[in-house]
């Protein structure tokens, strides 16, 4: 009996050695590099959706005219040279030789023309500069001029951006496409080519290197300088669970990983030939959102009181846990960035006091009355963190809360209702935002106080509206910081939205397969990656 | 038969009218907005209005419901609001994991699953039988994505035998599908061969105590004779209306087990199309799932004649 069943299990480890033998024979397989990415590329056309990963699938197959460096430093790309104007006002580019489509056509002036103009369109920066352009027209095959009416300071920045949506430049015959309308053709200038054809939405997405693309001389760093590719293919591959994307990076069958879950870290960070890369400006900045439109948070006092309920660390050390990826963060315009000030946190990082925050509530005229939050719970931090909030607004022990469990596809439209909380309304919804959105002071959209037009929660103050003004109107990053010090006062003290922490979302890579990974901090680029 | 069969068939439409119906108002009458997934978290509610408004969104649900029963019509499951292919085209990508995988643990799961049973049954109230029925309880209880990670680690960390994730085409080779099929295969069919061990157990105990199977017995047959010409036989039309079933529940999707080995079926393009709201994948899948379980149904019943010819009568 024992014999027959030391056989069975013989037979049974013999037939999973044998599948383990079945790998298809390969000849001259092509390098090809296996990433995954936090999630998955399901839109093609990067301007339709401000979908980070549209950006990521963008930043493969297009080019840009400048590009951000390591130290989020704008430098050209596609552009050659560049003049301005004395008065700041007219900028003329002449775009580098050799630039052509994937189809083999130049890229000339008026396709940037056409695809700065659709960009323009839908990105809030982008939307922000045209309102300060007078005409942006093609001089001749190469040049382009870009008029200004007022001598607004942030233009090659936000041409240079890295956040959603980057200005791609398109084809001009895709760049005429309505931008609320997705592009039927992927057709770029930038290092690698589409292969639509092997396109599985959900599962896999494959781009093989254009052996056309020509790359500028300098050296890689960050987004900028030359983009040379070292492998022949790289392919997406979408991983939704964490737990199989980590155990696929330590088996070696994926060589990187673009967004680990943090409890994964520490496994990641003690296997061999593993290593994680982080940037100073990389990370994830919590936001809890206040309704501004309906009480108690349209007083201010209610929305002060915040400051001394919600605690920080707690959050941090809920999300993520390893230490070394903890940020303490109190600054609007997140930590480890040129921006960053933490002017005016005072009453926030303030011992937390329940009988200061009562007071304040009952200042507001708050009477017990629900206050409605909308907790996405199948979001990986946002669940979370929604969980660590509730019971810190619970132990003030006179707020009354109605939390309402949803999945993020309904906060995402729920939030959107203006009308009171018991009408279909809302007072709370926490969300995130990447600390290279928020580094800049425009394009950090929970930030803004614009009334209507301000994002979800409708935050409303004219003098910080002024001041970020000012801001993109400066020339130089001094004058830029001294402002961001300002607009950091005036947003302690009208409460926008409160921010809970700040944790850094390292990436992990087979450092002993590949190599040239770059430093960025968000959007990671493919290029000048090498595999052994 | 073929009367019966068509008759069946013509049975299908109002079932199938009823499903589109049902689908369409159910969907639209659920909280969530694709507009404002596509927009992004920094979009404004103007922009997701223009979004809304490009995507036909905006018009009467009446309206819109005419245009969705005229495509159904014509054989246009539409397009994906996301991707911008056609809702055919992502089944299609995705049709043949999710046969491959459901034919796989069935396959396991009925090999495995039916011997335990007839043993058990045979050998009822003995260790054996405890052992079996004490498997198909852990089989139940045992939730898969717990089985699927312990295999993982097992057969693809430790021992590097299988690979972790994937699926590989039948197009590049039986045996790379084999390889990516296996360790999934074995976690869903461990809940397989836990309900079709209990069912032929429970059929067989039935039938092992009718009067023909004592007069077989009697008459000297063999017990693997009674067992299996007599018995099994028998007890076989609950056995395959389970199994039956269970093919139908692993086409439609067994969204767990996709998640954890990365298996692109249909499950998986299902949930992620509820998720993100993407209105006409949903539809289509699911009439296509309605189809599929009332054409296994019609078989299922067309198997029972050739068990047990009363049924044909």
């Amino acid at each position: 009996m024992l014999n027959g069943s030391r056989r069975r299990w013989g037979l049974a480890a013999s037939f999973l050695a044998g599948l383990a033998l079945m790998s298809p024979a390969v000849a001259q397989t092509p390098k090809t590099l296996k990433v995954t990415m936090h999630a998955d590329v399901r839109t093609l056309d990067p301007f339709w959706t401000t979908q980070t990963i549209a950006g990521i699938h963008g930043l493969m197959i297009y080019d840009t005219l400048f590009s951000s460096d390591a130290d989020l430093k704008p430098q050209p790309q596609m552009v050659d040279t560049f003049t301005v104007s004395d008065d700041r006002k007219v900028y003329t580019f002449k775009l580098r030789d050799g630039l052509k489509f994937h189809d083999g056509s130049p890229v000339a002036s008026k396709d940037v023309v056409a695809s700065m103009n659709r960009w323009g369109k839908r990105d809030g920066a982008g939307k922000q500069l045209f309102s300060y352009t007078a005409s942006l027209e093609a001089k001749d095959d190469k040049t382009f001029v870009w008029t200004l009416k007022e001598p607004y300071g942030l233009l090659i920045e936000t041409l240079a951006k890295i956040g959603t949506s980057i200005p791609f430049v398109m084809r001009e015959k895709e760049a005429l496409v309505d931008p609320f309308k997705q592009i039927e053709e992927v057709v770029g200038s930038g290092p690698f080519v589409f292969k639509k054809e092997e396109w599985v939405p959900g599962s896999k997405t494959v781009y093989e290197k254009f052996a056309g693309y020509v790359p500028r001389k300098e050296p890689a760093s960050g987004h900028a300088g030359g983009k040379v590719v070292k492998v022949d293919r790289v392919e997406f591959i979408w991983l939704s669970d964490p737990q199989t994307a980590q155990a696929a990076l330590v088996a070696g069958e994926i060589d990187y990983l673009e967004n680990p879950q943090p409890d994964f870290l520490p496994i990641l960070e003690s296997t061999p030939g593993v290593k994680l890369e982080k940037h100073p400006a990389m990370g994830t900045m919590g936001i809890i959102q206040l309704n501004h439109l309906h009480p108690p948070f349209n007083n201010v006092k209610a929305r002060q009181a915040m400051y001394y309920l919600i605690n920080n660390a707690d959050y941090l050390n809920t999300i993520a846990a390893d230490k070394n990826m903890q940020k303490l963060c109190y600054s609007y315009f997140g930590c480890g960035v040129a921006m960053e000030t933490d002017a005016g946190s005072d009453a926030y990082k303030a011992p937390k006091d329940l009988k200061k925050a009562e007071a304040l509530f009952k200042e507001a005229g708050y009477n017990g009355e629900p206050i409605t939050i909308l907790h996405a719970t199948d979001h990986q931090y946002i669940n979370p963190a929604n969980l660590v909030m509730i019971q810190q607004l619970r132990k003030a022990g006179f707020l009354k809360l109605d939390v309402q469990a949803m999945d993020w596809g309904s906060v995402v439209s729920r939030r959107a209702k203006k009308e009171p909380p018991a009408q279909g309304g809302w007072n709370i919804f926490i969300t995130g935002t990447s600390v290279l959105s928020s580094s800049n002071p425009i394009t950090h959209v929970s930030v803004g106080m614009g009334c209507d037009k301000a994002w979800f929660g409708w935050p409303c103050d004219q003098k910080f509206e002024d001041l970020r003004k000012q801001w993109a109107f400066a020339q130089d990053v001094d004058t830029r910081k001294k402002l961001a010090v300002e607009l950091s006062k005036r947003a302690y003290d009208q409460v926008p939205y409160i921010s809970f922490a700040q944790w850094v979302n390292p990436v992990a890579y087979r450092s002993d397969k590949i190599s040239g990974v770059l430093s960025v901090p968000s959007v990671p680029p493919m290029w000048n990656i090498e595999k052994k | 038969m073929t009367t019966y069969i068509l008759r069946r068939l013509l049975a299908t439409i109002p079932v199938m009218a009823v499903v589109a119906l049902f689908v369409f108002f159910l969907l639209h009458l659920t909280p969530g907005d694709p507009a404002a997934v596509i927009a992004g978290d920094d979009a404004s509610p103007a922009e997701i209005d223009g979004i809304r408004k490009k995507l036909g969104l905006d018009r009467p649900i009446w309206e819109q419901f005419g245009l969705y029963v005229w495509n159904l019509l014509r054989g246009d499951l539409g397009t994906s609001i996301f991707s911008n292919l056609p809702v055919m085209t992502l089944v299609k990508q995705r049709l043949e994991p999710s046969l491959v995988l459901a034919v796989a643990t069935l396959t396991v799961a009925v090999v495995l699953a039916i011997p335990m049973g007839v043993l058990a049954a045979w050998k009822a109230r003995s260790t054996i039988d405890r052992v079996v029925m004490g498997f198909s309880v852990l089989g139940f209880a045992v939730p898969v994505f717990l089985v699927g990670y312990l295999l993982i680690y097992v057969f693809a960390i430790q021992l590097r035998w299988l690979p972790v994730q994937g699926y590989q085409p039948l197009a590049n080779g039986i045996g790379g599908t084999l390889r990516s099929i296996t360790l999934p295969a074995l976690a869903l069919g461990m809940t397989y061969m836990a309900l079709i061990a209990r069912i032929t157990r429970a059929s067989m105990l039935e039938v092992l105590s009718e009067d023909y199977i004592r007069t077989a017995r009697a008459k000297g047959v063999a017990t693997s004779g009674v067992l299996l010409r007599h018995a099994l036989k028998n007890a076989a039309v609950p056995i395959v209306t389970v199994i039956g079933i269970g093919f139908a529940l692993l086409i439609s999707g067994v969204v767990i087990t996709e998640t954890v080995f990365n298996i692109p079926g249909l499950g998986r393009l299902t949930v992620d199309a509820i998720l993100k709201r993407d209105y006409p994948i949903i539809q289509g899948l699911i009439i296509l799932f309605a189809a599929s379980k009332v054409l296994v149904n019609l078989l299922i019943d067309i198997s029972y004649t050739l068990f047990d010819p009363r049924i044909r009568q």
